[in-house]
């Protein structure tokens, strides 16, 4: 089963960390890609990506009868931004829950854990075979 | 033989054979289909029975035959269907014999020149040389390129379509084209490298089998034109960018910047080719912007340390390559050679004049090496605010993490 762990944090989150100290910062980016590793050697990483910023963000809407619509920037309305997934291929949703609450415990200021929530949600299921 | 020998024979081969097999068919896009299945056939086969004799006339007349064999079924197919007339004059339906195929032709670079025609986009060019030219794999095409292995194939079938359907013909361009040919496979050649090189997204920062390739690939370019000196210059400016690799990322994988890069890491082996390359280059003919920044890698190169860096001529270089490829990259490169020669305070105001280019809104370089600038010039506050912005702004995750850590450095 395939599930997609989206991390999403509010902008005063983004700010927050850039106040981190080097080596807080460090060990955060550390932890991050040894995690990426560890679910590359369990077979179990699909794919996992950093987004951009939302500042760069256009968005775009048909128009009938015409060009679509390019606006700058996210949905105003938004208060969270997806700042990065992973998408894992694992065994039950036992188990795509308990790695999504390792990556949420990855250190942050002072090494405490960051607690940022990751939504986990399941994409790409097959149709069930008839038996 | 071991497999990666084979692998290697195969790949310096594929070019070859493709141009044999396109050139007595006359058609490239069924040939190239043909010497891939051949290829793929050797790979299983050389390993435990051994190399034949002739590798390069295995080849052809495996993929002759797979060649004969589609038109076969396609003529069977046309008939089927009524169609009375068949394109195929009916001595192309038969392998070549041995001896038509002269052994010293080599079409590689007719091949070459064809996968690089300007109707196509740089990405399906890229894609086409790789598996044409380069003989890698589909598969391995799609792996380097992050992207699924269908969509790959489909990319690498459409450009093969828009060649057929633009009427090209498989040879050398004319007199007339063939400086405008030579500069569209050079670009190629540039940014598989820099792909390879710079790895735009993901979290790698060095996919360095493309980076080998491209340099593979270029080294081929100028031993068949040897008097290209844009051919010399590139491969130069490859080999003199890939001998600081090593020194690009310190062993927890952060990237270092050229300043702080440990110099005793860099290819010396690499340099000296480079540099030798660049030499014999230089003065020899038309001097054009792959030399140039060829030269500028030369120049760092040459410093025994960050310190020492020849800046002035850094700065004079960049302002000839100014005059041949005018871009606000260029700008932004020569203003951070003006702030090492005049003062970051002058490097600032030549970045300023980008401010209202809109080839440079939301690209996060601009910002970057501004925060640069504003470090050497002392505004630390200045500084944090433009890492802090431009990490945000770029989508390689190595080049996040450095400019978050730059920032946060600062305090």
């Amino acid at each position: 089963m395939k599930y997609m762990l989206m991390m999403a944090g509010p902008r005063q989150g983004w700010d927050e960390m850039a106040t981190w100290s080097a080596d807080d910062l460090k060990a955060h980016i550390q932890f991050m890609a040894r995690f990426s590793e560890n679910l590359v050697e369990s077979g179990e990483l699909v794919d996992a990506q950093g987004l951009a910023g939302p500042e760069g963000t256009k968005i775009v809407k048909a128009q009938p009868g015409g060009p679509p619509v390019v606006t700058d920037g996210p949905f105003p309305e938004t208060k969270e931004f997806l700042a990065g997934f992973w998408i894992v291929d694992v065994e039950s949703e036992a188990r795509a829950i308990e790695i999504a609450g390792q990556a949420s415990a990855a250190p942050g200021r002072g090494g405490a854990p960051v607690q940022i929530p990751i939504e986990v949600r399941q994409v790409g299921e097959a149709p069930a075979v008839e038996t | 033989m071991t497999g990666t020998c084979v692998e290697d024979l195969l790949r310096e081969l594929a070019p070859q054979v493709l141009g044999a097999v396109a050139r007595h068919f006359g058609d490239f896009d069924s040939a190239e289909d043909a010497v891939q299945e051949a290829m793929l056939a050797a790979t299983r086969q050389w390993p435990g029975s051994g190399v034949p004799d002739s590798p390069r006339g295995w080849l052809i007349r495996v993929a002759s035959r797979r060649m004969t064999d589609h038109l076969r079924s396609e003529q069977a197919r046309r008939q089927r269907e009524m169609t009375v007339a068949t394109a195929t004059p009916p001595d192309a339906r038969l392998a070549p014999a041995p001896d038509e195929v002269t052994p010293q032709e080599d079409d590689s670079l007719t091949v070459l020149f064809m996968c690089c025609h300007p109707v196509l986009t740089p990405a399906s060019a890229i894609a086409l040389t790789l598996r044409a030219v380069g003989g890698l794999t589909t598969a391995e095409i799609a792996s380097a390129f992050l992207v699924p292995e269908p969509t790959m194939a489909q990319r690498i079938s459409r450009a093969k379509q828009r060649i057929k359907t633009s009427g090209a013909r498989f040879t050398m361009p004319g007199e007339q084209d063939r400086a405008d040919r030579l500069a569209s496979v050079l670009h190629v050649l540039y940014l598989i490298f820099n792909e390879g090189y710079t790895a735009s997204s993901g979290d790698a920062l060095h996919r360095t089998d493309l980076t080998a390739e491209a340099i593979r690939l270029a080294r081929m370019v100028h031993t068949m034109l040897p008097g290209e000196g844009e051919v010399a210059g590139l491969l130069a400016l490859m080999l003199l960018t890939d001998a600081r690799r090593a020194a690009r990322t310190d062993e927890n994988g952060f990237l270092v910047p050229l300043p702080d890069q440990r110099r005793e890491l860099w290819n010396q082996a690499l340099i000296t080719e480079g540099t030798t390359l660049l030499t014999r280059t230089l003065g020899s003919g038309p001097v054009g912007p792959y030399q140039i920044q060829a030269a500028i890698a030369a120049v760092h190169d040459e410093a025994a340390s960050a310190d020492e860096t020849d800046w002035p001529q850094i700065l004079a270089l960049y302002e000839t390559l100014e005059q041949f490829t005018p871009g606000p990259m260029i700008t932004l490169n020569r203003a951070v050679a003006v702030a090492m020669v005049h003062g970051p305070r002058a490097g600032l105001a030549l970045l300023g004049t980008l401010d209202g280019d809109e080839r440079m809104t939301n690209s996060h370089r601009l910002t970057a090496t501004r925060g640069h600038l504003l470090e050497l010039a002392g505004d630390i506050d200045g500084a944090r605010e433009c890492y802090q912005r431009a990490a945000r702004m770029t989508a390689s995750r190595p080049e996040q993490h450095y400019l978050a850590l730059r920032a946060a450095r600062l305090g």
